[in-house]
């Protein structure tokens, strides 16, 4: 059996079979990332590209150890600001690169699309590490992965996110994803960050933080944006946090075993607090570890995959 | 030169004539009209038209030929040639080139460029200096230059305040303004905003950005009685505003895109930027609003908004691409698929729609075909099928989302200013 999709451009239409082989390879290689010797020679001769228009270091530096830890050759090649001010045009770029015979590009653009443009002017597998508001499949893979390694299901289990959904790729990919595996999502946050007609894709809506906790097993914190654009979105830090912070105070008022996770960065004593963030309720850093078992995983299966043409 | 059209129906709303004739044009002037074969006299050419009808001249009332400034894209010529090809013997170019058309001599550069061109050119010069939306343009100089109207196009009139002495000067010449109405605080987006911006993650502009302006521009010209002109109107709600307007009394017409009266947003599943246009593709509901308004008389004219852009500016990201797509040369071939023989439109009210409205709007004299007249025309082939291929244009740009699609109806030839455009030629007539 091998993996239904041939890239990795959202998780939007990917099958629940596809995600659970993607869960389920993850955990033998999360078992390899244990071992004193953590690499296998399962992509020795395949260059894979990192291709990143935005400055990003986490997903880049967690996707270059997965490719190294399964022996495939990594470049970098980064880009700061769009192609406009560049000079060269996106495609050309990709030409470039596809001319020195790559055979996988993961992608970081700010513009939505580019990973599936990418599939349309060339011949390399792509997988996407985020575009623009739109979706970050392997964010939400790890996250899923977390979720399941900690409480043993996804299936049934209510997530909710909670933050600025409106400029979040995450948030879209968790809610895809996470659906598919039939687990219940919401959405928490002022609703100036909570994007239209969000509601037709099944998810419930909260304004109210503490209702949110209540009812939900796990909470996934997005990270606020301080910048002074993000900023015309709420009054200041200190009422966000006020009204949305995740403290230790609302977790012990309102729901003690809610589970907590956090695409990282954080901005402590803004979204959360350092009680919650090194508290007993947050899986943080496991998700940062099983970030580089899931990119292996995903690699792996796109990688490895014998096209049926 | 004597130049025999043969059995071709005519379609004149204006002298409510709908007949088969044999057409007679010496020189450029329509010398007789007659049954098919009853008049034997000599002529230098006759061209058979059979199936075909004769319609007043076409004329898109809103085109950018980028010339001045970006003739990478289009110029005068080519842009006069995309016209003739789909079937237009006159346009009005908005003035957003660079440097905008805010001066006299700007307006004679395009009026000369296009003098002896079949199709005619009347510039839209720009409301405010530089389209800054901060000083008046010299709109007293401009008018007795030739231009038709005043628009800041590509963006709203600034403020409401400039906008009242825009349309109180430009009233005193009985000129009307031409509004792209957007919001600018509530601007910038990709697409529309909805459900599908939510889903494709790209960044949007909401529908209200329009209708606010809309709204404005309306009530500023009831309070200052001076003619508006809505553009490329996209908006259910903004639809709505213009038919209590034009209820009221107040002087407000508009215009459709074909692409806002026959796409929805759902086209941006691909990202494919030949999609992306301002004002962006709407929702099944508001395309269907356009269709109505066209019906009920609500929208006035069919414009294109031809906007041609470069490949390689096309190529860009999504977010980056510029707006806009070309209109010319599919524009004939869509309203009559979609709106004649869907029977939504009678060719009568096509022909208002695309000859006799927007030269109205634009105090232009409106083409007959009738004895005396000069030969404005342009010959419709309504039942012919055929499949459009963007490889062929006449627009020196490419961007176009129609390439491949079908169409059921297309422009043959137009006549204009003694020539006559047929068969990929012009040559006098
Ligand atoms: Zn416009």
């Amino acid at each position: 059996m091998q993996i239904g999709i041939k890239h990795l451009l959202g998780l939007q239409g990917v099958s629940a079979n596809d995600i659970q082989m993607l869960l389920d390879t993850a955990t033998t290689f999360k078992q390899v990332l244990e071992r004193p010797i953590k690499k296998v020679p399962t992509l020795q001769g395949k260059t894979v590209v990192n291709l990143f228009y935005e400055n990003s270091t986490r997903t880049r530096i967690s996707f270059e150890l997965a490719e190294k830890r399964l022996s495939a050759d990594a470049v970098n090649f980064s880009v700061s600001g769009s192609s406009v001010s560049k000079g060269e045009t996106f495609k050309d770029t990709v030409r470039n690169i596809e001319a020195m015979k790559v055979d996988m590009i993961v992608v970081r653009h700010a513009s939505a699309g580019v990973p599936l443009y990418l599939t349309k002017i060339c011949k390399s597998i792509v997988i996407n590490a985020g575009d623009g508001i739109h979706e970050h499949p392997t964010q939400a893979l790890l996250d899923m992965f977390s979720i399941r390694e900690k409480t043993g299901k996804l299936e049934g289990l209510k997530v909710c996110i909670v933050g600025d959904i409106a400029h979040s790729r995450v948030a879209l990919s968790n809610i895809f994803g996470l659906k598919a595996m039939g687990a219940h999502v919401s959405l928490c946050g002022p609703a100036t960050m909570i994007p239209r007609g969000i509601e037709n894709l099944g998810v419930k809506v909260y304004t109210d933080i503490d209702k949110a906790m209540k009812e939900n097993d796990v909470l996934n914190v997005l990270r606020i944006q301080l910048e002074r654009k993000a900023r015309e979105y709420f009054p200041s830090v200190r009422e966000y946090h006020q009204f949305y912070g995740i403290t230790q105070e609302r977790i012990d008022r309102n729901n003690k075993d809610i589970l907590i996770l956090h695409p990282g960065p954080i901005n402590r004593g803004v979204e959360i607090t350092s009680d919650v963030a090194d508290g007993p309720n947050q899986i943080i850093l496991d998700q940062v570890t099983n970030g580089v078992a899931v990119r292996m995983s995903i690699l792996y299966l796109l990688g490895t995959r014998t096209s049926e043409e | 030169m004597r130049t025999r059209l043969k059995n071709i129906s005519v379609c004149d709303p204006v002298q409510n004539i709908n007949d088969k004739y044999d057409i007679l044009i010496e020189n450029g002037v329509i010398t007789g009209l007659s049954a098919p074969g009853s008049d034997s006299s000599g002529a230098d050419r006759e061209i058979d038209f059979t199936g075909c009808v004769a319609v007043p001249g076409f004329f898109d009332m809103h085109v950018h030929l980028r010339e001045p400034g970006r003739e990478d894209k289009e110029t005068v010529i080519t842009g006069c040639n995309s016209a003739a090809r789909g079937g237009f013997t006159g346009v009005a170019c908005m003035p957003n080139t660079t440097p905008a058309i805010d001066s006299a001599e700007t307006v004679h550069f395009i009026r000369m460029k296009a003098e002896k061109h079949l199709v005619d050119v009347h510039p839209v010069a720009a409301a405010t200096l530089g389209r800054k939306g901060e000083t008046l343009s010299p709109i007293a100089e401009l008018s007795e230059a030739g231009a038709v109207a005043f628009s800041d196009d590509g963006v709203a009139i600034k403020t409401a305040a400039i906008l009242r002495r825009v349309m109180e000067y430009a009233n005193m010449f009985d000129r009307p303004v031409i509004e792209h109405c957007e919001d600018d605080s509530l601007a910038g987006g990709a697409m529309n905003e909805g459900f599908n911006s939510t889903i494709f993650g790209l960044s949007s502009v909401p529908p209200i950005a329009e209708e606010l302006t809309v709204a404005r521009d309306i009530m500023m010209a009831e309070y200052t009685g001076a003619r508006v002109h809505i553009a490329h109107i996209s908006t259910k709600n903004a639809i709505d505003l213009v038919r209590q307007g034009k209820a009221k009394g107040i002087k407000v017409t508009a215009e459709v895109t074909p692409h806002h009266f026959t796409l929805t947003d759902d086209m941006l599943a691909g990202y494919d930027t030949n999609y992306k246009m301002n004002p962006p593709l709407r929702t099944a509901e508001d395309v269907a609003a356009a269709v109505e308004g066209l019906r009920d008389g609500t929208i006035d004219c069919i414009a294109s908004d031809h906007a041609p852009h470069t490949l390689e500016e096309k190529e860009m990201e999504f977010e980056y691409a510029p707006n806009g797509i070309l209109g010319l040369e599919t524009q004939v071939g869509i309203t009559l698929t979609e709106l004649y023989h869907n029977n939504i439109l009678s060719l009568e009210q096509i022909v208002e729609k695309l000859a006799i409205n927007p030269r109205k709007i634009l105090g232009l004299e409106i083409p007959s075909i009738k004895e005396g007249a000069v030969a404005n025309i342009t010959i419709l082939d309504p039942e012919s099928e055929w499949q459009f291929d963007s490889s062929k244009m006449k627009s020196k740009s490419f961007n176009t989302p129609f390439h491949g699609t079908n169409y059921k109806g297309c422009a043959k030839a137009v006549i204009n200013k003694g020539q006559i455009y047929h068969n990929d030629t012009f040559s006098t007539i």
